[in-house]
């Protein structure tokens, strides 16, 4: 077997919290707790989960945005953690970041053309010359006008703005993609532009995604592996077909069925989840999801289930779950 | 390049109907607007031209030989707004004094800009001890009390028999050295917000250089702040040039400044007979500071987006 | 079928930027019956919250409400006294919002937001009201109702607020509840939640509610009426099974297909190609003519109107004017 693109082992990212008046660290939050995964070359992986559960920081920690509290994080075999400022400087351009927030993540007073074709030449790629067409060639493929490019972010919309971001991070030619809720702050008609448009690059530049989300029919259209992650943890991960068709978690089921449905004649049979989300600095001991979980028994809430194959790629960490 | 991607997914190409709008020129349109500021702008152009322009339409010059009997005239035609002790004609004077006090202004400004604004993004940028150090400088700067210092300065200066002309310099870089920590604090506060942005992130992901990401991401969004700190503190240069030049210890003559002239006003009889010594400079001292202060508020109120509707 | 609870006619809210005028709200006429959940769906930018914030006399400057009625039991909100329309606002009609997090005020308690409206509109004494409020929390699924009471909102969490908020709306007993996005900031588990919350109270009081929502999903499953908006204007309005059997606009039928559905994966997603239109650069036409598949000559010509067929279904495109007004 081929070395994975991405590969992610035990990784953990606390955050301190402060109190008294010393600021002495008096707990964590365990935003994410033991994550571990395999990402091939070409693949997709959709991580989704609620708000809090930890999708978005181990997007960041893998990327090295954040520094990782334990674990590692090999990209090519290569401990990203490891490296050296200056070495990871280097390696930036292979892995990039779409982000959810099209209007913070461009800068107001830079031009989009300088905003795609910056890093080109700050990196040494390509020449200050060189830069313009090869950035206007980005452009189109990414579904923008040539002309687009002497203008400033605040002329463009929502769905233009994502756009400039995806272009901006392919410009660098990169292997892998961390898309951050790309599509989550747009709306319905640009969404599916969006998609699309991620789905095309994918298949033209073999780019290796991981997709972070709280929207599983997204995640379900643009990936063909999804990791569901609950207050830190991956609770299940499964090949598109597999999760969706027999999802095993009971998380996942509820959160399938929490969705939704535009059908006014099918009436659900919803899982309607009691409770909240606890907090991730003080977590559920045992299987973190038993206080909301509806066939919870005394094991759940003493033992930490793990996360096993059950089959043909399929992961589940739970205790109802026989193999 | 696939030709079906482009087409299923692209944007409707109608030629750019007018010129990019950069957040500058939509900050100039918001500018104009404002009524007071572009007045207070008018009246300091007009100060320019007064100070600049002028003196070359006198029909007098700055070499015209003293001339003591024709000394302390009241304005005449000849002389508009009369003459000094030594026969030399006052708006000569007050024109050539306002070139000195608008140069000192505006050279402490730039010296103030160009130290706070950098030492401001670096401490905000890198925070940690770097942040640490030069705060704490900054700190002290503004802890000490300024006017003796200047004052001191200005003593051993003339102790020393610096050559007047080169003086004048002096004066600009200690105004504006001390000035820089006000702006730096203000810079700092911008960066360390704008470094959590998530355009931060993103130019952490691509790999930008420090440099690139202090000089061209993070500074350029607080020139709206600079700038109107940096008009502000153009007024402040010429106060306090003119509290030092009156003390004797700023601008000394013969070069002529606004505040060295009202130093006139010294003497009782100057100040109750001979009132066109020292009121044109001083009315002078109050336009440009009044315009100048006018206009930084309506720069403040175009530049900050937070103000706009 | 009940009677009209809400009647907007030919509303008309003009915003005035600095671009030009934005007609946000564009002649726009429907009406929500007693008891009834009525949804209005339409991306960003359509005029859906406007509408809902005129019927609240809430829109503020540069925006203005310059035509049209609003009648509330056949009296026009639009003229009345500001001090009448301070009664009606949370006591008749309340409104909830999409973020919970800037809704309640960060330095009162609970219990001193819930038990305002019961101290000014209705004229309880404290402890009544405190009691009043405590049964509200608990009505709207709080468990341990009285130590929230004294809790501060940073202490909740967002499905908590939301469901704060809502109790707050139902404190005097409202005829109509205005939702606009009221789980668009929530995760799905805690909508699924409160949207079973609000179909409750619903059933319960036989509260009218009008919901805005750009998420069809949620339109499915909680409308008796729908009311398509796009650009300012009502493009199509129908009861829901209509509505979603029957879509006739080319613009709700796009946004029908082109939304992902969790086990019916396409290959690719179908697209509304473009973007929505500037909204001071409209013309005289179908506002959608650029983005339709269908567009023909009439629709860069002229406007169609909301023109009513079958089943009650109302719909502005000129695709089905032939023979539309005959059935």
């Amino acid at each position: 077997m081929t070395t994975p693109l991405l590969e992610v082992k035990n990784l953990k990212k606390y955050f301190p919290i402060q109190g008294g008046i010393f600021g002495k660290t008096v707990g964590n939050v365990r935003a994410v707790d033991d994550v571990s995964f395999t990402l091939n070359k070409g693949e997709a992986l959709g991580l989704v989960g609620e708000s809090g559960c930890g999708k978005s920081t181990t997007g960041r920690t893998i990327l090295r945005l954040l520094e990782k509290t334990e674990g590692q994080v090999l990209f090519n075999g290569t401990d990203i953690h490891a490296l050296k400022k200056a070495e990871l400087r280097k390696l930036r351009p292979e892995m990039q970041l779409v982000f959810q927030d099209p209007y913070s993540s461009l800068n107001p007073r830079i031009k989009v053309g300088e905003a795609i074709g910056e890093a080109l030449v700050d990196h040494a790629i390509m020449s200050k010359k060189d830069v313009r067409d090869y950035v206007k060639e980005i452009l189109t493929l990414c579904g923008l006008a040539p002309y687009h490019i002497d203008r400033y972010p605040h002329e463009f919309s929502g769905g233009q703005r994502q756009r400039i971001g995806i272009a901006r991070a392919l410009a660098l030619n990169p292997q892998f993609i961390v898309a951050d809720e790309p599509v989550s702050a747009l709306d319905v008609s640009i969404q599916a532009q969006i998609i699309n448009l991620l789905s095309d690059l994918q298949e033209q530049k073999n780019l290796t995604y991981l997709f972070i989300s709280h929207d599983l029919s997204v995640v379900e259209h643009l990936c063909n592996r999804v990791g569901v992650m609950y207050l830190g943890s991956l609770v299940e991960l499964a090949p598109r077909e597999e999760l969706f068709s027999r999802p095993l978690h009971p998380y996942t089921q509820a959160l399938m069925s929490a969705i939704p449905v535009p059908d006014p004649t099918r009436k659900s049979e919803r899982i309607v989840l009691q409770g909240d989300i606890p907090s991730p600095a003080n977590p559920p001991s045992g299987c973190k999801f038993h206080t909301r979980c509806p066939y919870a028994v005394e094991k759940c809430k003493s033992e930490v289930p793990q996360f096993k194959d059950v089959g043909s790629g399929h992961f589940v960490a739970c205790h109802l779950v026989a193999n | 390049m696939s030709e079906a991607v482009v087409r299923s997914n692209a944007v409707e190409v109608k030629p750019p109907t007018k010129k990019p709008a950069s957040p500058w020129r939509l900050a100039l349109r918001e500018m104009r607007k404002n009524k007071l500021a572009m007045a207070g702008f008018v009246v300091l152009i007009l100060m320019f031209l007064f100070c600049f322009v002028g003196p070359l339409l006198s029909p007098y010059s700055i070499n015209d030989a003293m001339n003591v009997r024709n000394g302390n005239k009241p304005p005449s035609a000849q002389h508009w707004l009369g003459t000094d002790k030594v026969g030399r004609d006052v708006l000569l004077r007050v024109m050539l004094a306002g070139r000195t006090s608008l140069l000192v202004g505006i050279v402490a400004m730039m010296v103030s800009v160009a130290i706070g604004s950098t030492l401001g993004a670096i401490a905000g940028y890198y925070r940690g001890w770097v942040d640490t150090i030069i705060m704490r400088l900054a700190d002290i700067i503004m802890s000490i009390p300024s006017l003796p210092i200047l004052i001191i300065l200005g003593a051993a200066l003339s102790e020393l028999k610096m050559d007047p002309a080169n003086r004048i310099y002096l004066v600009m870089f200690i105004i504006g050295f001390l000035s820089w920590p006000g702006l730096a604090r203000l810079v700092r506060g911008q960066i360390l917000m704008l470094r959590e942005q998530e355009f931060m992130q993103a130019a952490e992901v691509l790999g930008l250089r420090d440099r690139r990401k202090i000089f061209r991401h993070l500074l350029p969004n607080t020139v709206p702040i600079i700038i109107v700190v940096a008009t502000l503190s153009v007024a402040n240069g010429i106060l306090t040039e003119s509290v030092l030049s009156f003390l004797g210890l700023g601008v000394v003559p013969p070069t002529p400044s606004w505040g060295n002239m009202i130093s006139a006003a010294n003497s009782m009889i100057e100040f109750q007979k001979r009132p066109w010594l020292w009121i044109p400079p001083g009315v002078c001292i109050f336009i440009t500071v009044v315009a100048i202060n006018v206009m930084g508020d309506g720069l403040r109120d175009a530049l900050d987006p937070k103000s706009k509707r | 079928m009940a009677n009209n609870l809400i009647e907007f006619r030919n509303l008309r809210t003009n915003f005035y930027t600095s671009s030009g005028v934005v007609k946000a709200v564009n002649d726009v006429s429907f009406s929500i019956r007693e008891g009834e959940t009525l949804c209005v769906v339409g991306e960003s930018g359509c005029g859906k919250s406007v509408t809902a914030m005129s019927l609240m006399r809430l829109v503020s400057p540069p925006g203005k409400t310059e035509g049209g009625q609003i009648l509330y039991k056949g009296q026009d909100l639009l003229t009345l006294k500001e001090r009448d329309m301070r009664h009606i606002r949370g006591n008749e009609i309340a409104m909830i919002f999409q973020e919970p997090m800037t809704s309640l005020n960060p330095v009162l308690t609970i219990g001193d937001q819930i038990t305002e409206p019961l101290l000014i509109h209705k004229g309880m004494t404290r402890k009544d009201a405190k009691k009043r409020a405590i049964e509200l929390i608990e009505l709207v699924g709080i468990p341990r109702a009285a130590k929230i009471f004294d809790s501060y909102p940073h202490e909740l969490s967002g499905g908590m607020r939301q469901r704060i908020m809502i109790a707050i709306a139902l404190s005097c007993d409202p005829k109509l509840l205005i939702a606009d996005e009221p789980t668009t900031a929530l995760d799905v588990t805690i909508q699924a939640q409160i949207l079973d919350l609000m179909r409750n109270i619903k059933s319960e009081f036989n509260t009218a509610i009008m919901m805005i929502t750009h998420d069809l999903g949620v339109v499915a499953e909680m409308a008796d009426h729908v009311v398509v908006m796009y650009a300012g204007k009502v493009i199509e309005e129908a009861p829901v099974r209509e509505l979603f059997a029957n879509p006739k606009h080319p613009y709700t039928q796009g946004l029908m297909r082109a939304k992902p559905i969790l086990n019916q994966r396409q290959d690719r997603l179908y697209t509304i190609p473009g973007q929505v239109p500037n909204p001071v650069e409209l013309g005289n036409n179908c506002y959608f003519n650029d983005r339709c598949e269908h567009c023909m000559s009439v629709c860069v010509d002229k406007q169609p109107v909301l023109t009513t067929y079958e089943n009650k279904h109302k719909a502005a495109c000129w695709l089905y004017e032939k023979g539309g007004e005959v059935s």
